[in-house]
């Protein structure tokens, strides 16, 4: 975090000290800008979802189907419709419920875990520490598709109020050791400053100084690594729901959507194909505009 | 030099037994029961009495620490135990695959370093002109695309312009390398643009980074010339971390093939992972998990061995 600027010589300029506005970071990141309307627009298409879309995304109407010469794009169904029929716009709008909600929540999970380990291990330094910190790299040495699947084979499937909790689990899990890696080697700095010392002499609880006065003082790069995490986390959720372990019909996910595609429809119905695939890539492309300019705006040097 | 290295090849043996031992007890919790898929798969009713037969017959049934044992000891002979589906040897399972994952995971490495060099070097040298804007949101579109995505465009491009697919069926390569590398190119190059992505992005900033060093100045001030500064004193230290990036992505690049496997029909290791997780086969799971542990620990030897080659630095450390 930048601090403001005081100026100490005599003459009588004084420097702003650094604004944190929505306006300067629009000024400042206009990509990023870009990243967080176009975020926007889909958290509305997703709340609304209901009222927004023109059809049910489960309404089946074979006389639609491609597998009968139906569902090119036309004003009834303005982006085709699928194997069975259905409207492909708005399962598109109701996919994007699914990706943004388990995008979010995996997301936070992980990362609140991984933040509260990072600090812990820095707090408690020592043996905790370098045990922390080689199982965090046995961790890291697995692809993070490859820490999800494993973790979709331990978890059985369950779903709470229509939500996958096993898939969020699993996409959460990967996210923790690289969460925990750099929120540590933040919170390594944090834990020698004097009001950590004065806490201490307080004689507050390792849990309170690690919660009210470390891990308020990490917040940007939680920020942003969330972000960038949520990104991931849908990209992670469509791979997931393609190969057939994420979440199951007849949820609407973008990942699912293009698993059903038939060899024969990529000559047929190729709009079956393409506009799923653009809406996830839309989707992390935004997140990630908005991760980058928020992590170049608020700590420029942290790297991920 | 050699005693780093002997010190840091010791240094992977612990990772690796850890790695052992932690992947046999967390994955003897998973719930489901191969047995009881697998033979109620093969249709009929299943008794109780039959289900606990099979078991004993794969070993099923002993405690945990016999089987603990036994895993332990095979491991250091490449015995990874027998495939609960196909009751083939896991290590002949993975070994019949890893040639066409390994060709493929070379492949997309080359294409990617391939597309990298020049988009990375570009949007560096140019930075701030429209080019480096064109190229940053290329590279940064490559990270959000699904590659599995990609791969299906790619296939519908083929079916468009050439009206065919690449044969299916593995050909060698060296059977018919021409063959081969029409099938491969594609899933290559889905996995490989991604790839290419993070790789330019890496190298546009440790170039950033490198030219606003003291020495850059210098040798700036000096007289030398612009394109010198550039390839001899700037491009040489840039490319430290971009060997890093390229490495861990290749360890990293099998996350990448278990969906474009998937999509292209290829029996590589990915398809591998991917199925003996939908059909609980634990044994090969284990498997294929320290396969890829394994593989990702020699990356990093030879990554950390070539760093400490090109840097003199890192051997005298401690």
């Amino acid at each position: 975090m930048s601090t403001p600027t005081t100026n100490t010589t005599t003459d009588q300029t004084y420097t702003k000290p650094a604004r944190r506005t929505v306006w300067d970071f629009v000024r400042q990141q206009p990509l990023g800008s870009i990243g967080i309307i176009m975020i926007v627009i889909m958290m509305l298409a997703a709340i609304f979802a209901q009222q927004v879309s023109p059809y049910d995304p489960t309404d089946v109407d074979f006389e639609a189907s491609p597998a009968f010469g139906g569902g090119a794009p036309s004003m009834a169904h303005l982006l085709g419709a699928d194997a069975f029929g259905r409207d492909i716009l708005s399962r598109l709008i109701h996919g994007a419920r699914t990706a943004l909600s388990i995008g979010f929540l995996s997301a936070l999970f992980g990362c609140s875990i991984g933040a509260i380990i990072g600090t812990s291990s820095a707090f408690f330094g020592g043996k905790i520490d370098l045990l922390v910190q080689r199982f965090i790299d046995l961790m890291l040495s697995f692809p993070i598709i490859i820490l999800a699947i494993i973790v979709i084979a331990i978890f059985p499937k369950t779903v709470v109020a229509g939500i996958d909790v096993n898939v969020i689990i699993a996409i959460a899990i990967p996210f923790i050791p690289k969460t925990a890696r750099v929120i540590r080697s933040q919170a390594l700095a944090v834990v020698t400053l004097p009001y950590v010392d004065a806490a201490r002499a307080n004689g507050f609880s390792s849990r309170r100084i690690i919660f009210r006065h470390i891990l308020p003082n990490v917040t940007a790069p939680f920020l942003i690594m969330m972000t960038a995490f949520i990104g991931q986390a849908i990209l992670l959720e469509a791979s997931l729901s393609y190969l057939g372990l994420g979440v199951v019909e007849p949820t609407p996910s973008w990942g699912l959507m293009l698993s059903g595609v038939n060899a024969d429809y990529y000559r047929t119905a190729p709009w079956m194909i393409i506009y799923p695939g653009l809406a996830v890539s839309v989707a992390v492309f935004s997140f990630n505009l908005f991760g980058d300019s928020l992590r170049d705006w608020l700590d420029p040097k942290l790297k991920l | 030099m050699l005693s780093y290295a002997i010190r840091r090849i010791l240094l992977t043996i612990p990772t690796l037994i850890a790695v052992a031992v932690l992947v046999f007890f967390v994955l003897r919790v998973v719930p489901g029961d191969i047995v009881e898929i697998k033979l109620t798969a093969e249709g009929g009713m299943v008794s109780e009495e039959e289900i606990m037969r099979e078991k004993e017959r794969l070993g099923l049934n002993d405690p945990i620490m016999v089987q603990f044992y036994k895993y332990m000891i095979g491991l250091p002979q490449g015995d990874l135990g027998i495939s609960l589906w196909t009751e083939n040897s896991v290590s002949s399972e993975i070994a019949a695959r890893i040639g066409l994952s390994f060709e493929l995971a070379i492949l997309s490495t080359v294409l990617a370093v391939l597309i990298a060099f020049p988009l990375g070097t570009l949007s560096a040298l140019f930075r701030g002109s429209i080019l480096d804007y064109v190229i940053r949101l290329l590279t940064i579109g490559g990270i959000a695309v699904p590659s599995f995505w990609l791969g299906m465009l790619i296939i519908m491009m083929l079916l468009a312009t050439v009206g065919q697919l690449p044969p299916l069926g593995t050909v060698g390569l060296f059977e018919d390398p021409l063959t081969n590398l029409n099938q491969l190119i594609w899933p290559a190059l889905s996995v490989g643009y991604r790839y290419s992505s993070v790789t330019a992005r890496m190298l546009r900033s440790s170039i950033l980074e490198v030219l606003s060093e003291d020495y850059i100045r210098t040798a700036r001030a000096k007289g030398v010339f612009e394109r010198i500064v550039i390839v001899k004193h700037g491009m040489r230290n840039a490319l430290l971390p971009t060997v890093t990036v390229i490495g861990l992505e290749f360890a990293f690049l099998l996350g990448g093939l278990v969906v474009t496997e998937s999509v292209f029909n290829l029996n590589g290791i990915g398809k591998l992972f991917v199925d003996s997780v939908v059909r609980n086969d634990l044994n090969l799971l284990q498997g294929l998990v320290l396969t890829v542990a394994t593989g990702f620990v020699l990356i990093n030897l030879i990554v950390d061995l070539l760093y400490a080659a090109l840097d003199p630095r890192i051997r005298y450390q401690k």
